[in-house]
């Protein structure tokens, strides 16, 4: 970034021109959510009861790991792109940003590999 | 660039505007949105990794967050964790009538002021409705 001129000090400073993927992206696991939150809730409240046996036998069937990871990657891919615009909002100083775009890629990766380890134990039969 | 900041002007914020509905759902939307993504997330994970632990682990998450059978302490997080509960089911009732209007306004209609109008006011009576349906359908079959 140069300082000479008016286009130097304006040059690279506007869109990243990666917004039509964010917007698509967040699109999509908004449809994706409407089916796997509500295959939660409904399966959860249809369940006899809530004890540990009838819970983990519940998540444990391949129909229920497999919405349970889906449910997992889809929300959490959901909430990153929510929140990374909330925070463009909010976040004006260039240590924030950094440290917002540090959090929005890595706290949702960690959660998801925890998520499916879980999901992944449950269903193998272990605990 | 700091001082390039500072010489441009300030865009109104919300006390400036007239409340309308879609004002109110819009900010509804951001806030549930968010509330689940740190709140909802955070407890979903909490109940995964506790089922993954064995029936020790899946008491704790159970006594704190639901029944308070410890006493003490688990009494009060107990009360706490329904209301949690109960608000995270409203807010992802609320998120999803939301996106569904907004992902009906991304194909190009409902913005006539009325029915957009209508359509804000629809899911705030939509949200409230289906979270006394799921909690109705819960607590009384």
């Amino acid at each position: 970034m140069g300082n000479g001129t008016s286009i130097g000090r304006v040059r690279g400073l506007g869109s990243s021109h990666a917004g039509t993927h964010h917007w698509l992206a967040q699109r999509l696991t908004a449809v994706g959510n409407l089916i796997v939150i509500p295959f939660l809730g409904i399966s959860l409240a249809l369940l006899p009861a809530h004890d540990f046996a009838t819970v983990h036998g519940w998540a444990a069937k391949p129909l229920s790991a497999t919405m349970l990871v889906l449910l997992v990657v889809n929300t959490l891919y959901h909430a990153r792109l929510g929140v990374q615009v909330m925070l463009e909002d909010y976040i004006h100083e260039e240590g924030g940003k950094v440290a917002s775009w540090l959090l929005i890629n890595f706290v949702p990766a960690a959660a998801a590999v925890f998520g499916i380890v879980s999901i992944i134990r449950i269903a193998l039969g272990a605990a | 660039m700091a001082l390039a900041r500072s010489n441009r002007p300030l865009s109104p914020h919300l006390q400036i505007w007239r409340w309308g509905p879609a004002m109110l759902v819009s900010i509804l939307h951001r806030v549930t949105g968010n509330g689940l993504a740190f709140v909802g997330l955070s407890l979903l994970l909490w109940w995964l990794g506790s089922i993954a632990s064995g029936p020790e682990a899946y008491e704790t998450f159970m006594t704190y967050v639901w029944t308070g059978a410890a006493g003490g302490l688990s009494t009060l997080t107990a009360i706490l964790g329904k209301i949690v509960l109960v608000g995270l089911s409203w807010a992802f009732f609320q998120h999803a009538a939301t996106g569904i209007r907004h992902l009906v306004l991304d194909i190009g209609v409902g913005y006539e002021l009325s029915v957009n109008a209508r359509w804000s006011v629809f899911t705030l009576i939509a949200s409230v409705g289906l979270t006394a349906l799921f909690w109705g359908f819960v607590l009384l079959r």
